[in-house]
């Protein structure tokens, strides 16, 4: 019968664990009951069993950094250093398409790097994306992966992506919050801002956030170290934040500004520091209807749009307030999925999809860009 | 807005089974956010239209697998990093769901949102009735604050009795490290 024991025999009273290939199963099972010998079933399929083990194993196993950005695995969370590794694999086979900026660095002293996507010209007008500002949304650090890799994959033969990068140059910031990041891999999952110490308190961190200079300090942030939404002691207090509004003056030529969280599936312009409407609200409205109906288009994931007041709640000190005000009228924020039955902790088979909805909703609003330069 | 009682919200809305998106049922509710008193429950009010599924021979599968382990469940994590679920453990989440809301319920005003963010911690309490009992440890994130508030909850679940709450606390932050 080929019977495999897992627990042998020892004497009467016993139980014995016993694997038994498929062929053998109704004979066993016939001769046991005959002799009213009772069992039960512990597995029902050992193959099934192993072939998962294997796949997991695979993937936690997948620690070794990654080879090329063709073996990559998009559909699960990866640390910071197969990220950074990941960036160089990127740049090293589209040396022509694809470049490295260090933008400058974290409280601890971790590079920030933003990928540039130009296919020439100089300071040529450009868009930004920027994923990962609060560490525990890991769907979006995912997202920005799959997003630098789409954008090498199609800028040749997506007409659309192709005619953005013939005008425009991409710039994308895929781990805004390095510190923060590798807290949650280490530490603790649902940690959100960065990790700046500050005196006169026990507790860590700034949300990124809210330091920046648009309404900083006001209604709709906390001036308590411990809160999720401190502002920080002021406006771009925080190395990471004053890395890329640094960058965005120094450039000069910034059309289009799109920062990415999660969760709630909501895409916003500004303000949220305000009530006043921006003066391009009609516009802004139109390009988020037509942005979000392109997301749904593709699995049906439904998006509500709006200001960021009254969409969501009042918050100070916001990224795109700030770039709204420096003159870059497309700035949005994203918030990706799901709506709250996992939050931040999104099965990492829902990554891919995730990133292709959203990807067709950036292209609308580059492709906007594009067409009403300014 | 009723002066000297507090906010009434008229709702209509669509029930989802989360194990089934085909499967809805209209729904239309009544809540009432009391002035003064906020540490009230609102009040709510609501009829379904229609059934809800069957869900006994699921339950009593699940009933019958706990009652026959040999050591009370332990488990932590739920879901883990990656937002992965085994599952032997989803109805242990299902469970937490559906507990957390009533602990959401008791906790909300009109300015908070909850959501059960994570099950950090679940023990099985041992029993002399028919009752299951688990002992759990959640994490709630609220949307406006975005805080990620650890809460301890007693939760008592039979196939035939439904879900209880019999016990719940708000923890301190550091209940997390």
């Amino acid at each position: 019968l080929q019977l495999d024991f897992w627990l042998a025999p020892r004497s009467p009273g016993y139980p014995v664990d016993v694997r038994v290939p498929f062929p053998s199963l109704q004979p066993l099972k016939a001769h046991l009951e005959a002799n009213g010998v009772f069992y039960s079933i512990m597995i029902e399929d050992v193959q099934a069993l192993v072939d998962h083990e294997q796949t997991e194993m695979l993937r936690s196993s997948r620690r070794q950094l990654p080879l090329s950005t063709n073996t990559f695995d998009y559909a699960t969370y990866h640390s910071l250093d197969e990220i950074y590794t990941f960036m160089d694999l990127l740049v090293a086979e589209n040396p022509n398409l694809v470049s490295k900026l260090e933008i400058g660095r974290s409280t601890e002293n971790r590079p920030l790097y933003v990928l540039k996507f130009s296919k020439g010209g100089t300071n040529r007008p450009a868009i930004w994306i920027d994923t990962g500002i609060h560490s525990r949304e890991w769907v979006t650090q995912a997202s920005g992966v799959w997003f630098a890799k789409k954008i090498v994959l199609d800028h040749e033969n997506d007409k659309g992506l192709a005619s953005i990068l013939d005008k425009m140059d991409i710039f994308l910031e895929i781990v805004v919050n390095p510190d923060g990041f590798v807290f949650t891999q280490t530490q603790n999952r649902m940690w959100r801002k960065t990790r700046s110490r500050h005196p006169g308190s026990t507790c860590v961190g700034v949300d990124p956030n809210r330091n920046w200079d648009a309404g900083f300090g006001g209604p709709g942030a906390s001036r308590n170290p411990c809160s999720e939404t401190y502002h920080g002691p002021y406006a771009n207090s925080e190395p990471e934040v004053k890395a890329i509004v640094d960058f965005v003056k120094n450039h000069g030529n910034i059309k289009a500004f799109v920062s990415i969280h999660s969760y709630s599936q909501l895409l916003f312009y500004p303000y949220g520091y305000t009530s006043t409407p921006v003066p391009d609200q009609k516009e802004l409205d139109q390009i988020s209807k037509k942005a979000v109906a392109a997301l749904s288009s593709l699995y049906g994931t439904n998006y509500k749009y709006g200001s960021i007041i009254t969409t969501i709640y009042q918050a100070s000190g916001g990224t795109i307030d700030w770039t709204y005000n420096q003159g870059i009228k497309y700035s949005f924020t994203f918030e990706l999925r799901d709506t709250g039955r996992y939050g931040f902790l999104l099965p990492a088979k829902e990554i891919v999809p995730t990133a292709q909805e959203t990807w067709l909703a950036l292209k609308v609003i580059m492709l906007h860009a594009r067409d009403h330069p300014y | 807005d009723i002066d000297d009682v507090g906010h009434k919200y008229h709702l209509e809305l669509v029930l989802e089974d989360v194990l089934d998106k085909d499967s809805t049922v209209n729904c239309t509710a009544e809540v009432l956010y009391h002035l003064g008193n906020k540490n009230i429950a609102p009040a709510v009010q609501f009829t379904i239209e229609g059934e809800l599924k069957n869900t006994d021979e699921a339950d009593n599968i699940f009933y019958s697998r706990i009652k026959s382990l040999e050591k009370e469940l332990v488990a932590e994590n739920i879901p883990d990093s990656h937002g992965s679920v085994s599952p032997e453990m989803e109805p242990i989440r299902l469970l937490a769901q559906v507990a957390s809301g009533y602990v959401i319920w008791q906790n909300s005003t009109e300015n908070t949102k909850f959501q059960l963010a994570q099950i950090k911690h679940v023990k099985q309490v041992k029993r002399s009735d028919d009752c299951l009992e688990f002992d759990y440890m959640i994490l709630l994130h609220e949307m406006v604050s975005q805080e990620i508030i650890p809460w301890q909850m007693t939760v008592l679940w039979h196939p035939q009795h439904g879900v209880q709450v019999t016990q719940d606390s708000c923890q301190p932050k550091h209940a997390l490290e």
